[in-house]
């Protein structure tokens, strides 16, 4: 299983889309590690840095329809080979949700309320979530709060990020 | 309680329910190009488990960046083109025969009403326009599709958009695609069906009815569908004449494809498309929608015309017929890309290219080319295109450019002026 406990990169905005995450020029790499320096290098919010920002970052917290736009798995992918493991959203676009939990990360769904309380409550202090996936908890720590969130995840959902992806998984049962 | 098209489908096709809402249903087509499938092919590699589940269901093609333009592009080419050569898949389209995939597998007649397909494409959503359910998939699913011919979806409720009434001259299907993402906005078909009925998509050919399920996606829909119907039976008919007695006979089977009366939806939507004017994407979203007499005026430094929402051979009429006699704007660079060479041919024929030629357009072998920023027209920071493809995103055809969505019509009318305009003012 994958690494899902670390500090957290707030995005506050919505459609952030897969061409923002990582843009199509660098779709000719053929290995994931290529794609290390460009993550969300076209991502357009005001005075995000994508060099300085997401460095040592585990977890994004962003708002609605995260990852819409193309079918590119280089989305999570470079996202993974920064060590992001972990995106919550409101919600997300179907194929890049799904190439999350395919991948063996996570692609967590909170409420409108759930979201806004931890941008107003977290944002600009340096926070950390930790994801405790036996029993659907997000706890999230800052230097002066801490808090435990409860979430859902798919059974199916669950079972890739604890086998490690869709391959293994169909490659054993079908 | 009726079912609706893609419950039927799923019916049909279903597997395994390995969990509750995991549906793992066998694939039908597991379409393939040289972008997503190379590191799939290199996964199941280096896992010791290069094969394939069927070499007669899995077609591919090269054409998101053809001719190769570099080492890394021509790379991709090659282990596509290897895995092709060693598995035995006849169907893989390389330079000379290839064309955009959703424009080359459908003209092939791969793709037929009922069936399941994945491509690790967004825009796969396009088959859908032949009755069948049709995904994009990430590179994951894609290799898994391509080993043990299955995938896994989640079942996706179903919005039906029905429309009605006739569209007036100067507007087509781009338009009306354009105006429902506008209604439903980039997120509010996400994990949904979108089923296009009604009168206007009966008339509809079936190039347009795929410019309609290309776009699905841009509201965030799985898969675009529409019913077969004589429409869906005459285009295939040259593929499936062995298979039936008669046309009419192929239309009784395929009726099967289409909703229950009593199927129930998540969400129905009914629109008039009368009034409806030519539309156009401002902002850097697919649901930034205005009209084009609102847009009137805005200068543009590019227009494309192609991609796999309007690079068909009905699109290049449409285009040909506003630009005939005229030249385009000394201020803007013109460049057209048939999809297939099927369709590069046809325009040939009909003297399509001699137009667009003649009005001073760049004629470019069919590719996805500059649709997605890749080759063929990329953008110089700050410039503007007039485009016919689907997406508008920042950046999307080059870094710091900016890509307004519009038919072939439009954008041709468009590329005289210099300057966003309505293609009325160009035709008899
Ligand atoms: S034409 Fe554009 S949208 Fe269509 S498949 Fe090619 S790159 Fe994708």
């Amino acid at each position: 299983m994958k690494n899902f406990s670390g500090k957290v990169l707030f995005l506050d905005r919505s459609d952030i889309n897969t061409d923002e995450i990582i843009p199509a020029k660098y779709l000719t790499e053929i290995t994931k590690e290529a794609l290390t320096p460009y993550l969300l290098e076209d991502l357009s919010l005001p005075s995000f840095n994508n060099k300085e920002d997401i460095k040592d970052k585990v977890v994004i917290v962003t708002r609605e329809n995260f990852g819409c736009g193309s079918s590119r798995e280089h989305a999570p992918w470079a996202l993974e080979v920064n060590g992001i493991n972990v995106v919550i959203a409101e919600n997300f676009a179907r194929i890049f949700r799904q190439n999350m939990y395919n991948c063996g990360m996570m692609a967590i769904e909170l409420s409108k309320e759930k979201i806004e309380h931890l941008f107003n409550t977290y944002a600009g202090k340096s926070t950390s979530i930790a994801i405790d996936i036996e029993n659907d908890k997000i706890i999230v720590s800052s230097e002066d709060t801490s808090e435990e969130i409860d979430f859902k995840v798919g059974e199916f959902d669950k079972t890739l990020v604890l086998e490690g992806g869709w391959v293994g998984y169909a490659d054993k049962n079908y | 309680m009726g079912k609706t098209l893609a419950e039927k489908i799923f019916d049909a096709h279903r597997v395994d329910m390995p969990f509750p809402d995991t549906h793992v249903l066998k694939l039908d087509r597991v379409f393939c190009h040289e972008i997503t499938t190379p590191i799939a092919i290199t996964d199941l590699m280096a896992r010791g488990m290069d094969r394939v589940f069927d070499p007669t269901k899995i077609k591919a093609v090269i054409d998101h960046v053809t001719p190769a333009k570099d080492s890394k592009t021509a790379e991709q080419g090659k282990i596509l083109r290897d895995w092709a050569k060693r598995h035995n898949i006849k169907d893989f389209f390389d330079i000379g025969k290839n064309g955009v995939c959703h424009a080359i597998f459908p003209e092939k007649g791969f793709v037929r009403p009922g069936f399941t397909v994945i491509m690790g494409d967004s825009h796969t959503c396009t088959h859908g326009a032949f009755g069948a359910f049709a995904a994009g998939v990430g590179t994951t699913d894609l290799e898994v599709g391509i080993l043990k011919g299955v995938c896994a979806f989640h079942f996706p409720k179903t919005i039906k958009v029905v429309l009605n009434g006739a569209m007036k001259p100067g507007v087509y299907a781009k338009d009306v695609i354009l105006f429902i993402i506008k209604e439903l906005t980039v997120n509010g078909a996400t994990n949904m069906v979108i089923e296009f009925t009604g009168p206007v998509v009966d008339a509809m050919s079936m190039e347009s009815r795929m410019t309609l399920c290309n776009m699905a996606i841009e509201a965030g829909g799985t898969s675009g569908v529409c019913y077969p119907d004589m429409t869906t039976v005459e285009y295939l008919w040259d593929f499936i004449k062995d298979d039936f007695s008669s046309k009419q006979e192929a239309l009784e089977e395929y009726s099967k494809w289409k909703s229950d009366d009593d199927a129930v939806y998540e969400k129905v939507y009914e629109y008039d498309v009368t009034d409806l004017e030519p539309m156009v994407t401002f902002g850097s979203k697919p649901d930034q929608v205005k009209t084009v007499k609102e847009m009137t005026g805005t200068k543009v430094d590019q227009i494309y015309i192609g991609s796999c929402t309007n690079g068909r051979i009905e699109d290049l009429r449409e285009a040909a017929h506003v630009l005939k006699g005229n030249k385009i704007s000394d201020d803007v660079r013109g460049i057209v890309s048939p999809a297939t060479p099927a369709i590069y041919s046809q325009a040939l024929k009909e003297g399509i290219i001699e137009i667009f030629q003649d009005a001073g357009f760049c004629v470019t072998n069919p590719t996805c080319g500059a649709c997605l920023g890749m080759s063929n027209g990329v953008l110089a920071n700050g410039e503007v295109c007039a485009s016919t493809t689907n997406r508008n995103f920042n950046g999307r055809m080059g870094k710091g450019g900016m890509v307004h969505l519009m038919s072939p019509a439009t954008a041709a009318a468009t590329a005289i002026e210099g300057k966003i305009v309505n293609s009325n003012h160009y035709k008899a």
